[in-house]
């Protein structure tokens, strides 16, 4: 059976480890979906260069660990003489991982926005910022919602990632506490617990969102 | 930065190694995650009674965990309780727990995209339920599913790389052996590993589309 004791008694630390989890998923969560919004913009824009740029941020990322994105910032960066802590590597990491992905739901959701609703917009006087600002993105959100609800959640899972450069997110606390009490089993299903917490009822909400969505299409 | 010295010979097989244990790793996980995943994901749909709530519970449960915790579970505690594997098996078998919950979905949508009147159809020309499942339905939601699955495997490749804080020594680990042999090594390196990475996964995004392109 679980030993409850040592969640009692090691309960500061895994709290501790679950407010970085989260703290550090909302914070990437916010830098990659502005991140990720303008590099949507810069694959629809009109504008060559900006395509380009884009489009070569967006499938080199995708497409590699995010490990080595990590250990790139963490170790690879101190050799230009910038040196982070692990929490803000990691953060960063994250950060460019996921806007990657985030760029890709959110250009799917413009995309999905009928062409003749951009020509209406610039045809009554707007620019193509204006309309893209204040006609496109707002039609687009609804369509965005539960791909960015995925996101979070894998932002959420890949944040353990974490625990190799010693973030002190939950994943690192789980196995401070197993290192000092010589127990893992348990431990790693009370961590496993504390990370369902997070992620299964924005599972649910995604679920139940798609769903609706489906419906009144 | 050394890159003359960072792609010595020696370190290049080093690296070419490492990535052949990747792809190993990767390609019998995503086998094995294959068939688990397919009964897991045909459970799921047929509506059995208690089975198929369960079934959806676990894949619930696995698809929202950090892979990395599934590694360390394998790895470290299971050995508690008497379960010990080697670092390869436990990475495969960590991989395997994790696509297989992955593929269940994947493979359950792909089936219900098939409309269900030919279930109806099939049952009424005298096929049983499982018949049907296999010679109607099947056939046609597998279109469907190997645009998701070739991209899951992606996922996959990468995720491998997660197997290195158990020291299996795949492309990430034999990267990370060479950064620490010298400071002027780690750009030239993480610069080579992310393209190694990168043609394989970006050959495998292209096939995904033209797939997709094909099945709609």
């Amino acid at each position: 059976m679980l030993d409850f004791t040592i969640l009692s008694e090691n309960f500061d630390v895994f709290l501790e480890g679950f407010k970085n989890t989260l703290y550090v998923s909302f914070l990437a969560l916010i830098g990659s979906f502005i991140l990720g919004t303008i590099l949507a913009i810069f694959r629809i824009a009109p504008i060559k260069p900006l395509n380009w740029i884009g489009t070569i941020y967006v499938e080199f990322i995708r497409n590699i660990p995010l490990l080595i994105i990590l250990f790139f910032i963490f170790t690879g960066l101190p050799v230009f003489e910038i040196r982070l802590s692990g929490f803000v590597a990691g953060t960063l990491a994250l950060m460019i991982y996921t806007a990657a992905f985030i760029a890709e739901a959110i250009r799917a959701g413009i995309l999905s926005v009928p062409k003749g609703q951009m020509e209406a917009a610039r045809s009554s006087g707007l620019t193509y910022t204006q309309a893209m600002v204040h006609v496109i993105l707002p039609q687009a959100i609804k369509i965005v919602i539960p791909p960015l609800g995925n996101q979070f959640i894998n932002l959420v899972k890949n944040s353990s990632v974490l625990t190799i450069v010693a973030a002190g997110e939950l994943m690192y606390q789980g196995d401070l506490i197993s290192s000092r009490t010589f127990v893992t089993f348990d431990v790693y299903i009370f961590v496993a617990v504390f990370y369902l917490i997070i992620t299964l009822p924005l599972s649910l909400g995604v679920n139940r969102l798609e769903k609706r969505l489906a419906l009144s299409n | 930065m050394d890159f003359i010295g960072a792609y010595s010979p020696d370190n290049l097989m080093f690296l070419v190694d490492g990535f052949w244990i990747t792809l190993k790793v990767a390609a019998i996980s995503i086998v094995l995650s294959f068939i688990i995943g397919g009964i897991l994901g045909i459970l799921r749909y047929a509506d059995i009674p208690v089975v198929s709530k369960i079934v959806a519970g676990m894949i619930e449960v696995i698809r929202n965990l950090p892979l990395l915790l599934i590694i360390f579970f394998v790895y470290f505690a299971l050995p508690e309780i008497g379960i010990k594997f080697s670092i390869e098996a436990s990475a495969i078998i960590a991989l395997t727990v994790f696509e297989s919950a992955m593929l269940a979905e994947i493979i359950r949508s792909g089936l219900n995209s098939v409309p269900k009147g030919q279930i109806e159809a099939g049952r009424s020309s005298g096929l049983s339920y499982i018949q049907t499942l296999w010679h109607i339905v099947l056939p046609q939601g597998i279109k469907k599913m190997v645009p998701p699955i070739v991209s899951q495997f992606i996922s996959l490749l990468k995720d491998t790389s997660l197997a290195t804080v158990i020291a299996l020594p795949d492309l990430m680990h034999n990267a990370q052996v060479l950064n620490a042999q010298s400071i002027n090594y780690i750009v030239p390196i993480f610069i080579l590993v992310a393209l190694m990475y990168f043609v394989v996964n970006y050959i495998l995004s292209i096939v995904t589309r033209r797939l997709e392109l094909k099945a709609s």
